[in-house]
């Protein structure tokens, strides 16, 4: 039987790198930078997270405090991907270098950096345990509400998660409201829309992207954090974290650039990600890695019907991509 | 008294620069990104930066066997950044590299598999040629149709083939995986050779080299001289233009595709039924998204494409020879990889750009 | 103005883009409560000179003062908060957004953003200056001159009261620009200083009080307008003396050659762009076009070159010996086989027609590449047909390997036209081929057509400046939202007559 009430819960948890990813793209991507870095973000803002908390864990013995061991992984982890933004920013809005090309060296360099880390922290501090588990500081992140198991299926649903789920939905319908409703918002539009048209209006470019895109990169960077800390209780495992980093991309146009949207369809995606553990197919194991295609054949079907119905409020920023210059003529 | 109020920097567009300022500045870029590499190692080694580069050489140019795994490397890397060439040159951002290839993989592997007992190699080979050049060409002009048509965000839908392919692929793994149980395909047709690419002047790798080589050359001509590399261009450069001149854009895109996709099959091709033998989900190893770099960093030139892709193989090699005599994980070849790559990147504004110090300033910015 | 002190004062102003020097050592006055107009040719450093004024570029060398102390522009928020806004040419406004979202856009006002009062206020400055402007609106739904409006509101938003304005009228109609004028009559007795920049000589007589003249970047003099005259003041920005008259041979010999029947053209998104056209064109003859700007013109000469799908209606082509020719149906590069050509020059000048970062060579091989049989492009002839066209246009350029986009405007537009011509055309199509282009470059745009003319074409000429259609063109065509208005004789006609046919069927939405 599908059993409903156990499916949301596990799409819920699956969702929340999506969402932490797709809210930081869209805030860069409303600077109209298109950075294709996400993946590596998360990447290192994962292990940054790790990093903090291995030695953390580490000099203090078994007594972890509960508020250090969540303040110094997030730290870590904001750092970690604060850098990665600065970064970005410094080459293409400074050097005004391919957004694309740019994005994708990201990638490489923070997948690289994290999987690298993951499996040779131990050795670089010569460690005496057997792998990288920080299941003291996960507890504090996995934290459930306190009455999520006295309300049975209720609790399941609603209340059944860590701290940076919640973290997840404020920080979602926040930046929709910036983005809409503030001058800053406005602004940030505009610039990403038509820097040049910005630019005479007074507002400075340069900052302009350079905090939407940090700030998107740290954002994206608590995805990976939540991932580790919260999802894989505290393991890190190689690779682990997969492709999660290119569907939050994808995200972004599925939700038309708009944060809130993406609340839902990062839950209908992480429900699309474990669909195949629900469906039954018996001994026939190869159908799974079929069932597996299902959030990229989405993707892709969305992706053509928004590029059908083409309406002027659903397209991309008008710069995206493009490093602006303003003497160029 | 106002003068601290003038901007220090000025930038400005330069005028071409000579090549070989321009050569200078990517190299004065590469020696930095080294420079920045070494200390890095050393930072997390604690070796002395000259034994770290001495390594590097030595894991790429070491043996004579690491000079072939050199040679096949960037065979297979250029071929397929050459293979995606065309398409941004089109500024068509093709990202599904990795997923041509595998299904070309796939294609040659399928007919290894299921032909493998039947037919002779000298039908066999051509066959497996055709189905994975076949099956590259089909997997990339699929997002190309869409393109074309509703201007579908190519980015992405290629993206998302690559996820497709690799699922396929796994699929297909269960089915044909043997022993049974293993989870995967171990050497095809080991004892027959069917399907294995022949082996010339006893080298392994020369015949990928060979193909590679020939296929640059070609695509040197075909961008530079035929007509079809020049309709590329003027798509690539404007749209509107090609429309006025009578140019159908939606033909080049899917022309262009069809070649672009044909040519990583070929790539997936050379991976299963020349090296590898066998097919896994990881074969083409994210070289789909290395070429991008490689094809970017050669500005779309064959020839400076080979340079560019020698460099790339050149660190990784070298990298993964640090990792393995320090005992560190082998992704820090990507970690030198990027560094680097962020040199060269950033490097590309000052041949661009000129940066003029105002007269005035001048004091206050030194 | 005697005893009036200056509202902005420039001195010494230089600026250069690499080797080109676009300024040198301006001097230039301001006053409030006068009209300046800033005239010169293209690439004389107006617009440069203007754009250091309100922040865009910055100067090398030199000061500016505003009401008589210096001050340094570093950008436009530096100038606004100086009282000074510039209306550039490409208006600088965000498509997606409205118009009171474009008009708040980058101010630091305290507290929450309020649309609503913004509302009030534009509502307020249209009230008192007579604009007409609905704050709601977005900007991709407005028309040319309401754009051209939430500029001018948006500046004055800002408390501006230095305007500046870089040639407003070019995409306006005559009704558009009498109402911009009296607008900005309004703002002069207001009390606000304004500057126009314009190389059109009656729209300096008619609006401005004093006149500024700008060549070659130097600055040549100023006067008042009303103490001088056009021939003077051409001759100033021109720097020798120039004979202001367009030739108009009698048409020779010209006999039917394109025949437009009921043509009915939609837009992609199916907005009706042309509605049951029909007209004849003649060799050896000027068919102007003349409308609102989005009426129909592209559409009407895209679909004749073959690059528009068309609902229904017909395109025939008749040859010299009575043989006709279906032009619907056919796809581009057949209708240029038979002599059709269009050299379309839009609002970029390298959007369509040339490919900015090819060179002279790569480019006048975009028209004949595909003909020969080889799979391999043919190098040669493209680059004799270059030097050809630098020599008998006089093109400025390094050479013929140098990327157009390095060009200035004037050479980009003749190496076009001269393309298009190089292919011995029995059909010439240009539209706005002088746009932007300096009075001596336009003269040889005007010479060519005339001999192209005298060569038996039929030339299509779609035109913006109505003085130049009437002296040109041996017949008009006016379109109005999509449909003909009427087909008049060039001899003759009036510029109020074609202006009136412009706007007489619907006329209240230039975007149709």
């Amino acid at each position: 039987m599908f059993d409903i009430v156990s499916f949301i819960p596990r799409a819920v948890v699956q969702s929340i790198p999506l969402l932490y990813g797709s809210i930081g793209e869209t805030i860069t991507e409303k600077s109209g930078n298109l950075n294709l870095g996400i993946p590596g973000v998360m990447y290192v803002g994962g292990i940054c997270g790790v990093i903090g908390s291995f030695f953390y864990e580490q000099s203090c013995g078994g007594n972890v405090n509960g508020f250090l061991a969540l303040a110094i992984p997030i730290l870590c982890c904001l750092i970690g991907s604060l850098l990665m933004g600065l970064i970005y920013c410094l080459l293409t809005v400074n050097l005004r270098a391919n957004q694309n090309v740019t994005g994708l060296a990201l990638t490489t360099f923070g997948v690289g950096f994290g999987n690298f880390f993951g499996g040779s922290l131990i050795r670089l501090s010569n460690a005496d345990v057997p792998s990288i588990a920080l299941s003291a500081t996960s507890s504090y992140f996995s934290h459930h509400l306190p009455f999520a198991d006295s309300c049975g299926w209720f609790g399941k649903i609603f209340l059944s998660y860590g701290f940076l789920v919640y973290l997840a939905f404020i920080i979602a319908f926040v930046s929709a409201y910036i983005i809409r409703r503030t001058r800053v918002g406005l602004q940030l539009r505009a610039v990403g829309e038509s820097p040049a048209t910005a630019d005479a209006a007074g507002i400075n470019i340069t900052r302009y992207k350079y905090v939407a895109t940090c700030v998107g990169c740290m954002i994206a960077g608590l995805g990976g954090l939540y991932y580790v800390m919260d999802y894989a209780c505290g393991i890190w495992s190689n690779d682990a974290f997969g492709d999660r980093g290119w569907l939050a991309i994808a995200l972004v146009i599925f939700t038309i650039w708009r944060p809130n949207v993406s609340v839902f369809a990062s839950i209908l995606f992480g429900g699309l990600y474990i669909l195949y553990l629900f469906i039954p197919t018996g001994m026939n194991l190869s159908l799974k890695e079929l069932y597996k295609m299902l959030p990229y054949i989405v993707t892709i079907i969305v992706l053509i019907i928004t590029s059908m119905r083409n309406k002027r409020e659903n397209q991309p920023p008008e710069s995206l991509g493009i490093a602006y210059f303003r003497e160029d003529r | 008294m106002n003068n601290q109020k003038v901007p220090l920097i000025h930038l400005t567009k330069r005028k071409a620069l000579p090549w070989y300022a321009a050569f200078g500045i990517r190299a004065a870029a590469i020696v930095l990104a080294l420079i920045v590499c070494a200390l890095v190692t050393t930072l997390l080694t604690g070796e002395n930066p000259l034994q770290i580069y001495a390594t590097m050489f030595a894991g790429a140019f070491g043996t004579p066997r690491k000079l072939w795994i050199l040679g096949q490397q960037i065979a297979i890397l250029l071929c397929i950044a050459l293979a995606l060439t065309p398409a941004f040159k089109m500024k068509y951002w093709n990202l599904g590299g990795e997923g041509q290839v595998l299904i070309g993989g796939l294609a040659a592997a399928a007919c290894m598999i299921l032909l493998g007992k039947t037919l002779p190699n000298i039908l066999l080979i051509p066959i497996m040629l055709a189905a994975s050049v076949l099956a590259g060409a089909v997997w990339a002009v699929i997002p190309a149709l869409f393109k074309a048509k509703w201007n579908t965000n190519e980015t992405l839908f290629t993206l998302m083939m690559n996820y497709v392919a690799t699922q396929l692929v796994a699929f297909f793994i269960i089915v044909w995986e043997s022993p049974k149980g293993s989870g995967k395909i171990g050497i095809i047709n080991q004892a027959t050779e069917a399907g294995w690419l022949p082996i010339i002047g006893g080298q392994k790798y020369l015949l990928n080299i060979l193909i590679v080589a020939v296929i640059t050359a070609l695509m040197y001509v075909y961008l530079k001289y035929t007509k079809h590399g020049y309709e590329i261009s003027v798509v690539g450069e404007s749209e509107r233009t090609a429309r006025y001149v009578g140019i159908k854009v939606e033909k080049v895109i899917v022309r262009t595709l069809i070649l672009s996709g044909a040519i990583c099959g070929a790539a997936g091709l050379m991976l299963v039924g020349g090296t590898d033998h066998t097919i896994t989900t990881t074969i083409a190893g994210g070289r789909g998204f290395t070429a991008v770099m490689v094809a970017w960093l050669g500005k779309f030139n064959p020839l400076v494409m080979v340079l560019t892709s020698f460099l790339l193989v050149f660190l990784s090699r070298g990298a993964s020879e640090i990792s393995t005599k320090f005992g560190l994980n082998q992704s820090f070849g990507d970690i030198l990889t990027g560094i680097i790559l962020f040199f060269i990147i950033g490097s590309e504004f000052f041949i661009t750009y000129k940066i003029n110090f105002r007269k005035s300033a001048k004091k206050e910015a030194e | 103005m005697e005893e009036k002190i200056a509202a902005v004062q420039m001195r010494d102003i230089t600026k250069s883009f690499g080797k080109v020097v676009a300024n040198d050592k301006v001097w230039l006055d301001i006053y409030r409560g006068e009209i300046l107009a800033l005239l010169g040719e293209n690439g004389s450093g107006k617009t440069t000179l203007m754009n250091m004024l309100s922040g865009i570029y910055y100067p090398d060398e030199g000061q500016i003062f505003v009401d008589g102390k210096e001050v340094v522009i570093r950008s436009p928020k530096d100038a606004f908060s100086l009282g000074i806004g510039m209306i550039h040419q490409h208006f600088k406004l965000v498509d997606v957004l409205t118009a009171a979202e474009n008009i708040v856009l980058g101010l630091k006002e305290p507290g929450k953003l309020d649309l609503a009062a913004a509302s009030r206020r534009i509502r307020a400055i249209c009230d008192a200056y007579g604009f007409e402007v609905d704050p709601d609106q977005k900007i991709y739904d407005m028309s040319v001159s309401q754009k051209q409006t939430v500029e001018i509101v948006k500046v004055l938003y800002r408390g501006a009261d230095i305007l500046i304005l870089d040639e407003p009228t070019a995409v306006l109609t005559p009704q558009e620009t009498d109402k911009l004028f009296a607008v900005l009559r309004n703002m002069r007795n207001d009390g606000k200083a304004i500057v126009i920049i314009t190389h059109k000589m009656h729209e300096v007589e008619d609006l401005s009080d004093r006149v500024a003249v700008l060549r070659h970047g130097h600055f040549v003099g100023d006067m008042l307008t009303a103490s001088t005259n056009a021939q003077e003041m051409t001759n100033m920005m021109v720097g020798h003396p120039v004979v202001l008259n367009i030739d108009r041979p009698e048409p020779v010999n010209s006999k039917p050659r394109l025949e437009v029947k009921n043509l009915t053209v939609r837009s992609i998104d199916g907005v009706l762009k042309l509605d049951d056209v029909s007209f004849v064109a003649n060799s050896g003859e000027i068919l102007g076009i003349a409308g609102i700007s989005g009426c129909g013109q592209k559409e009407l000469l895209e679909a004749i070159a073959g690059l528009q799908v068309v609902e229904s209606g017909s395109i025939t082509y008749l040859g010299d010996n009575g043989e006709t020719e279906e032009l619907i149906g056919k796809d581009p590069l057949q209708i240029a086989d038979l002599g059709v050509s269009l050299s379309f020059v839009p609002e970029d000048r390298l959007g369509m027609g040339l490919v900015g970062s090819m060179d002279l060579a790569d480019n006048m091989m975009l028209r004949s590449f595909r003909r020969s049989r080889s799979i391999f492009t043919d190098r040669k002839s493209p680059r004799t047909l270059a030097e050809q066209v630098v020599s008998d246009l006089e093109v400025s350029t390094p050479g013929i390997s140098t990327p157009v986009r390095r060009l200035s405007g004037g050479n980009v537009q003749k190496v076009l036209v001269g393309r298009e011509i190089a292919s011995a055309p029995t059909v010439l199509l240009t539209a706005y081929a002088v746009r932007g282009l300096d009075i001596n470059s336009s003269y040889t745009i005007y010479d060519l057509i005339n001999q192209q003319k005298a060569r038996g074409v039929a030339v299509v000429y779609v035109g913006e400046d109505l003085d130049v259609l009437l002296e040109l063109c041996d017949k008009i065509l006016v379109l109005c939202g999509g449909k003909v208005s009427g087909i008049i004789d060039g001899r003759g006609a009036t510029k109020r007559k074609v202006g009136m046919m412009m706007t007489k069927l619907g006329g209240d939405s230039a975007d149709e």
